[in-house]
């Protein structure tokens, strides 16, 4: 069941197009992340479903009802703010209050909710303090309660890591993910970083100057990205001008494209090679090495350009200006603003060649 | 102008407020000395700008003002200095007196600075005991006009001292740099725009001063009129339209040394890529 | 940039000197001549009819000005930083413009508009209504010269806030009144204080103003520091520098209340104590 359409949206500020034509639908239940980088429109995207900025042309459906004509506070939506606009002057208690306050609801009623969601972001003890006198961690939850406790059907969050240091940033990922499942809300949150989309979100829409560039569930967006941008945007990626130089993708009409480091086998002998055979192996040489971590990534240019790979700690160690072996699987070949996904030709030459 | 779709309410009422306040205590006014200086016509204008007395008047106003703000450029400069780099008994009082012209009427400064500087007065005894008439003179209107612009440099330089790097004194420091040269090369050139801006303010205001300066000032025909005191008395002559005239030399006076003052630094400003802040 | 302890020294002296002959001085002759002649004396002219009644206009001058000035400094603050449109700085200056005009040609404004030269004039004439002469007018020129004062305070507070409080606030669906009782207010409560200060202080002491449109008449439109000119120049020192102690000590009072003011609202940001996220885990695990 469809909880959010947003349908042909534009928005523009002065001479900056924010929003080109978005459309999208989410599906009920679903945690959703926006992403791009900054000043591709995601935010004003969340903002005007929000009803906090108006779209020039288009509609934007909430649980089904046309919502472009209703103020944020009649839309059945929670909004976190990037720098959570916690009112100051009240208590946590207060804030998380507020918005059953303005609905005129119980005495008893507005306490027992507020400390049903205290007890949900672990802040029991401290729903009488003030903003400035919690870190930045539990000003988010907080902000997160103070969102959820009018029951949106909807909640949006802008941003909502940007301000957390990054030790307490990824655990609250987790936390904030496991949560808003547990509810069962839908959600959209809107962020720059691709690791975090790919961790929190179930599906993903990817932005880019004001357009929807492509949307979908984290693992498809990376296995087959649409676009040029995506593919440059998702994953680490080294764009190569002309990759019809390569073995086993001549004969191309267009030329440009992207390699991901996993798309490379790299081999100090050509016996190390999954095709052992000459005429499918490029040579290069190793024009860098760098410790990763769980592997080692190999900087080495190939046919003047330079191109980079991870090889395994347990393999055997290759150094700066060794001779070293390349086979390329694939290539994301760009074609006008989308992309195509091209093998290698050597594997569907395998059977003959042998 | 009037969004609808504005998320946080009252545009149109906070638009009503402002509109009808600004109209009836500013707009309005302000026509209606448009209006009545327009019909005055260009001759009658010309002769009372130009009538010697008056001209003496702005001469007089314009030179008191221009040195008084100087005098407190000065010790502005030394009080934001003090106030704000060393800790000493008593810095807290200091503090809080600075702002006493903004709070003390000018009728009751003007009569107490003129007892003060007269030829009997606490002070004004030894000035005189040298030959120096500092009361009913250009000296006591300058006076009266310190007085009143004490406040606007301190205040101007005060923030923007406090808020100095130190790391560019250190960083100066670690040429072995001398006092002198840090002050007058790293630290100065930061204090321009607030000293020029708390300037232009108390110079702005000394021209228009009425309270303190028509007491101390004795209000001899071409030796110690202010062009405030010229239009009280061309109105108590009810000669209106030399007032006007007065007037609008010197709102564009004021306006002169503000402008020129804000345009000399958003210059300055842009070729170090600051906001103005006058 | 360690300047030897001389340097210093001189320096505070300097500062000191300055502020005590140009600042303190006067105030203490106020006081010295003011019971010159004996506390009889000067309880006399505190208590003379005509004092009395410039003590009164004063007042009602200063409380009319305050209350007109918070409303529209109130409005024209949320105005200028809650909504975007055209024309906002344009109106931003035209606020601050009776800081720029001296209060004498305040003073002539008003008389134009409603003097004898006014075309207004034989309206108000056959109405009855006299405005500048009188204590409209004194009111009208005391509100001009206090315009800005409270607007000047809102808007960099306000503009320091942003906008999202009240954002959050409307997602709630909480009313214009709402808002700004239960979110704004709070926020600018010390900054409107200090504005309200500012603002009473220059309106009980505005002289320039007053002067041109009062017409001096005495016992009916003399504020207090238009009785006291007419004493001084009446040769009657004493009252004088009686009437101006009075005036004296608002201006102490009201520079006390400033720092009083200035002290509680930077408390409040002194309370920013961040605290380490110790209990994250706890409210992960609770989670």
């Amino acid at each position: 069941m469809v909880e959010v359409e947003v349908r042909n949206v534009n928005k523009t500020f002065g001479n900056f197009k924010a929003s080109d034509n978005v459309s999208f639908e989410i599906e009920r239940g679903k945690l959703i992340g926006l992403l791009g980088p900054s000043g591709s429109g995601k935010t004003t995207i969340l903002r005007m479903i929000a009803g906090l900025e108006t779209p020039d042309s288009g509609e934007i459906y909430i649980g089904g009802r046309k919502v472009n004509d209703l103020p944020p506070g009649e839309r059945g939506i929670g909004f976190l703010f990037q720098s959570y606009a916690l009112f100051k002057h009240m208590t946590v208690f207060e804030n998380i209050a507020f918005g059953l306050t303005v609905q005129k609801k119980s005495k008893e009623e507005i306490k027992s909710r507020v400390e049903e969601l205290a007890e949900l972001i672990g802040l029991k003890n401290f729903t009488r303090r003030y903003p400035l006198q919690l870190s930045g961690g539990q000003r988010q939850r907080v902000a997160f309660a103070r969102a959820l406790a009018p029951n949106p059907e909807l909640l949006l969050l802008d941003e909502p890591f940007a301000a957390i240091d990054a030790k307490v940033r990824q655990e609250l990922r987790g936390w904030l993910k496991k949560t808003i499942h547990q509810l069962g809300i839908t959600a959209i949150f809107v962020t720059h970083d691709q690791d975090e989309a790919v961790e929190v979100a179930d599906e993903i829409i990817i932005t880019n100057r004001g357009r929807v560039e492509q949307a979908g569930v984290p693992i498809e967006i990376y296995q087959s990205p649409k676009t040029p941008f995506v593919a440059k945007f998702i994953g680490e990626s080294v764009q190569v001008p002309d990759y019809t130089i390569f073995k086993g993708f001549e004969g191309y009409e267009q030329h440009e494209g992207i390699l991901r480091p996993e798309f490379l086998e790299i081999g100090a002998t050509i016996e190390e090679m999954p095709q052992p055979m000459p005429v499918t192996t490029e040579r290069g040489i190793v024009r860098g090495t760098y410790f990763r971590g769980s592997t080692i990534q190999i900087d080495i240019e190939v046919k003047g350009q330079l191109l980079r790979g991870f090889r395994g700690l347990e393999q055997p160690p290759l150094h700066e200006g060794d001779l070293a072996f390349v086979f390329i699987h694939k290539i994301y070949g760009f074609d006008g603003d989308k992309t195509q996904v091209i093998e290698n030709a050597a594997k569907f030459r395998e059977s003959v060649i042998i | 102008m009037f969004g609808k779709n504005d998320v946080i309410p009252g545009r149109r009422l906070t638009f009503g407020i402002t509109l009808t306040f600004v109209s009836l205590f500013l707009f309005i006014p302000l026509c209606a000395f448009v209006l009545f200086a327009s019909g005055m016509g260009i001759e009658k204008f010309w002769s009372a700008v130009t009538d010697w007395r008056n001209v003496h008047a702005y001469g007089v106003s314009f030179f008191c003002a221009l040195v008084a703000g100087l005098i407190n450029a000065m010790f502005g400069l030394v009080i934001a200095w003090v106030l704000v780099r060393y800790d000493f008994r008593g810095k807290k009082i200091m503090d809080a007196l600075i702002d006493l012209p903004f709070a003390l009427p000018t009728a009751v400064a003007g009569i107490a600075l003129t007892t003060l500087y007269a030829q009997n007065g606490l002070l004004g005894q030894f000035f005189y005991s040298v030959g120096i008439e500092s009361a009913f003179s250009p000296m006591g209107i300058t006076i009266a006009l310190v007085f009143v612009g004490i406040p606007f440099v301190a205040r101007s330089v005060q923030p923007v001292l406090k808020d100095l790097d130190p790391q560019l004194e250190e960083a100066a420091n670690l040429f072995g740099t001398g006092n002198w040269t840090i002050f007058s090369r790293i630290i100065l050139p930061e204090l321009v725009s607030p000293l020029l801006t708390g300037f232009a303010l108390a110079f702005a205001r000394g021209i228009g001063e009425y309270g303190s300066v028509v007491f101390i000032a004795g209000n001899m025909p071409y030796e110690t009129e202010i062009a405030p005191l010229m239009i009280m008395t061309k109105l108590e002559q009810f000669d209106y339209q030399s007032a006007a005239a007065i007037a609008i030399v010197m709102m564009c006076l004021s306006l002169a040394i503000l402008l020129g003052i804000h345009g000399w630094q958003s210059r300055q400003l842009k070729r170090i890529g600051g906001v103005v802040s006058a | 940039m360690r300047e030897s302890i001389w340097l210093r020294r001189f320096l505070i002296f300097l500062a000191a000197t300055f502020l005590f002959v140009m600042l303190i001085m006067p105030l203490i002759l106020v006081v010295k001549e003011a019971l010159a002649k004996g506390f009889e004396v000067y309880f006399k002219a505190l208590t003379d009819e005509f004092a009395l009644k410039a003590l009164y206009l004063t007042v009602e001058a200063t409380i009319l000005a305050i209350a007109l000035n918070t409303i529209f400094g109130l409005a024209s603050a949320w105005l200028l930083t809650k909504f975007d449109f055209r024309g906002k700085t344009f109106l931003g200056s035209l606020i601050d413009l009776p800081f720029a005009i001296s209060p004498v040609i305040a003073g002539l404004f008003f008389i134009m508009l409603f003097g004898r030269m006014s075309p207004l004039y034989p309206i108000l004439q056959e109405y009855d209504v006299a405005i500048v002469f009188a204590i409209p007018g004194i009111i009208l020129a005391t509100v001009f010269v206090t315009f800005p004062f409270i607007t000047r305070e809102l808007v960099p507070v306000m503009e320091s806030q942003g906008r999202s409080e009240e954002e959050a606030a409307a997602t709630f669906g909480a009313s214009g009144w709402t808002i700004f009782r239960r979110v704004t207010l709070p926020n600018i409560k010390w900054a409107l204080g200090y504005g309200i200060i500012l603002c009473s202080a220059r309106a009980m002491g505005e002289f320039g103003a007053v002067s041109v449109v009062s017409g001096h008449i005495r016992g009916k439109t003399n504020t207090l520091p238009l009785h006291i000119e007419i004493l001084y120049n009446e040769y009657n020192f004493t009252a004088a520098f009686a009437v101006a102690s009075v005036l004296v000590m608002l201006a102490i009072f009201v520079l006390i209340l400033r720092n009083v003011v200035e002290y509680y609202s930077k408390d409040i940001e002194r309370e920013e104590v961040v605290e380490p996220s110790a209990d994250l885990k706890v409210g992960v695990a609770n989670g």
